[in-house]
């Protein structure tokens, strides 16, 4: 049986993700090793560009479109997705493993019965079926797995599965009018922390910690974020102490990043820290005790204090941009 | 109104993780077990929802003996009474859920509260498998909430902000850090707690959809370059991140 294989993609305010392009590419990659076909869909109203993942390799892609379905309805969204699945006999499944997908795959799961691995960082096939491999104790260690369920869920860790340059072919599309979508569970308002880049999303961080001293001195962390398009990270130690809110916590009990590049600012390097960053591409730290944890995980180090060394960065990346 | 919280009994966060003989999961010798922590924003939330609505908090745990220790803090927290599903195997989690789904239905339970992650996995979907199998609402990683008549009102952490959920009982919830701040148990409580009941069963046998093949160390990063102590390296520093990572 040849396999029917699903990419669902994510739009945020009638825009796709990024994400989408790395499920899109990521599932016609499977397709193409593993033999079988390969489509999207995607669930809200009036959507820009959908047809662009054509260049990721998907041909054709079912938009499910209701004025009410602009913003995400777990609900909703999980009927559809099942009654997509179920009439059109897809057996793997993709999602992003984002606040959406981590939220919605699950319960699609239930819905038609499927095995699900989440947060996986690579694909590999063995013996003609797909191996998963997925962070575990925050990524102090990975496991692989095998899916035994007919039908197969795996979502995806964002910023992981690189979709490369598009190519220039566009998507097929096909709009379905949702008639009464389910709303029992429906977002009533999104509330964007203002003009912020999340740390789940960003390619650059730049992270302090204790070493910065007091929330009076984190503008140099931002001031050095703001020049990178970096967003801003923190340790627990400086959440708990309220200089930084919690959406800024990366760790265990935080957020488990992995950008293209990290920089830790006077931060130590707690096992529950880096288990949250370990696997960005790029670590720099800037602490001025050398036998900080930090430098066992940083590519690049400076022993130095933040309060001299963080300033010449800044100066240091303005001179560039002028140049 | 029957609150439930499940709580998972899982390794400290300080754990060194070292593999064990079968390849497939971590050698427990000299690991300390605690409460997920996710699940004490959990308890908390249950209790605190009791407080506010009156009832009933029934703690559910999935396990061996060793689970009773978890369930034992979350009774010294204020708990009223404890269930331990016993199982020596390890499950997936869609096992997890369907035992623990059938216990919240036996318990009668309309209002449910997770952690949105457990912390040894880190899978953050029992909570929604569960929900899903009994037909309950359900959001996660919650960091408000507000339960009024029927009506529940909850703010979810998402990628740059949060969305508000409307939804209706009975629910699940999966709690976020920020949500409360946890009681510490008092000397009353854990005397109290002492002489809870702990209800002990065999879970229903379920099927796993997950096979581990493997358990492996994420490969070793190459020793780094220190390139000085103070301002002087920074030149060099960002030549070797345009230059030589190429990532700014
Ligand atoms: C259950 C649990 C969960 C946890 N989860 C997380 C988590 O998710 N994320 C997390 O981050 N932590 C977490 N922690 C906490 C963790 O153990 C550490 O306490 C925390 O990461 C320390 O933060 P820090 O590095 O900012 O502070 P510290 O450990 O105090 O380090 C400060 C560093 O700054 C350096 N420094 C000081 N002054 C300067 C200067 N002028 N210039 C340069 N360097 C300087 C010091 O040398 C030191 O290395 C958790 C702990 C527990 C128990
Ligand atoms: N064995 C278990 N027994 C009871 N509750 C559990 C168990 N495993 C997971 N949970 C609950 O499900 C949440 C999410 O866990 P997970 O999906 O494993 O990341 C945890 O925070 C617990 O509230």
């Amino acid at each position: 049986m040849a396999n029917k294989i699903l990419a669902v993609l994510e739009q945020r305010e009638g825009k796709l993700k990024k994400i989408s392009f790395e499920v899109s590419k990521a599932a016609s990659e499977i397709a193409e090793k593993l033999g079988g076909e390969v489509e999207a869909v995607v669930i809200g109203n009036e959507i820009e560009g959908v047809e662009n993942v054509g260049g990721y390799g998907i041909s054709k892609v079912t938009v499910y479109k209701n004025a009410e379905l602009d913003k995400y309805s777990s609900s909703a969204y999980k009927d559809i997705l099942a009654e997509h699945i179920n009439n059109s006999g897809n057996d793997i499944i993709f999602f992003g493993n984002t606040a959406m997908g981590k939220d919605l795959a699950p319960r699609v799961a239930v819905k038609v019965n499927a095995g699900i691995a989440m947060d996986c960082t690579a694909l590999e096939i063995e013996g003609g079926e797909i191996i998963a491999t997925r962070p575990v104790y925050a990524g102090k260690a990975l496991i692989d797995v095998k899916l035994t369920s007919e039908k197969k869920i795996f979502t995806l860790r964002p910023n992981v599965f690189n979709p490369g340059e598009p190519s220039d072919a566009k998507a097929e599309i096909e709009v379905k009018e949702v008639a009464n979508p389910n709303l029992s569970e429906r977002v009533v308002e999104l509330k964007k922390s203002e003009g912020k880049l999340d740390v789940a999303e960003a390619s650059i961080i730049v992270s302090g910690g204790r070493g910065m001293k007091g929330p009076e001195h984190f503008h140099l962390v931002e001031e050095l974020a703001d020049l990178l398009g970096a967003a801003v990270g923190a340790s627990r130690a400086v959440v708990d102490a309220g200089w930084r809110p919690h959406s800024e916590q990366v760790g265990q009990t935080g957020k488990t990043v992995s950008p293209n590049l990290y920089i830790a600012l006077g931060i130590s390097g707690a096992i529950q820290h880096l288990a949250g960053m370990r696997s960005s591409k790029y670590i720099v730290a800037v602490n001025k005790d050398p036998d900080a944890p930090i430098f066992q995980v940083a590519d690049y180090g400076i022993t130095g204090d933040v309060f001299e060394v963080v300033p010449a960065m800044i100066e240091e990346i303005k001179k560039l941009k002028e140049s | 109104m029957k609150i439930a919280v499940c709580v998972s009994h899982v390794p400290d966060t300080a754990t060194k993780v070292i593999i064990g003989s079968d390849g497939k999961s971590i050698d427990p010798s000299g690991v300390t077990y605690v409460v997920n922590p996710y699940d004490e924003f959990a308890i908390e939330e249950a209790l605190k929802t009791k407080e506010q609505l009156g009832g009933e908090v029934v703690v559910i745990s999935l396990g061996t003996d060793a689970n009773k220790e978890s369930i034992r803090k979350a009774l010294a927290m204020g708990a009223d009474s404890g269930v331990l599903l016993k199982d020596e195997n390890q499950r997936d989690s869609f096992g997890v859920a369907k035992a623990l789904a059938e216990e919240i239905k036996n318990q009668g339970a309309e209002i449910v509260f997770f952690g949105k992650q457990s912390v040894d996995y880190d899978n953050s979907i029992t909570g929604q498998l569960t929900a899903e199998l009994l037909g309950y609402n359900c959001v996660t990683v919650v960091v408000d909430l507000k339960i009024d008549g029927n009506k529940v009102i909850a703010e979810r952490e998402i990628e740059g902000g949060r969305e508000v959920v409307e939804t209706s009982l009975p629910v699940v919830i999966t709690a976020q850090k920020g949500l409360n701040e946890p009681r510490y148990a008092s000397l009353k409580g854990i005397m109290a707690a002492k002489r809870k009941t702990i209800e002990e069963k065999e879970a229903a046998p379920a099927e796993n959809y997950v096979e581990i093949l493997r358990m492996k160390k994420p490969a070793p990063k190459q020793p780094g370059k220190i390139l000085g102590s103070d301002a002087s390296a920074v030149p060099e520093l960002i030549r070797l991140l345009r230059e030589e990572a190429k990532v700014i």
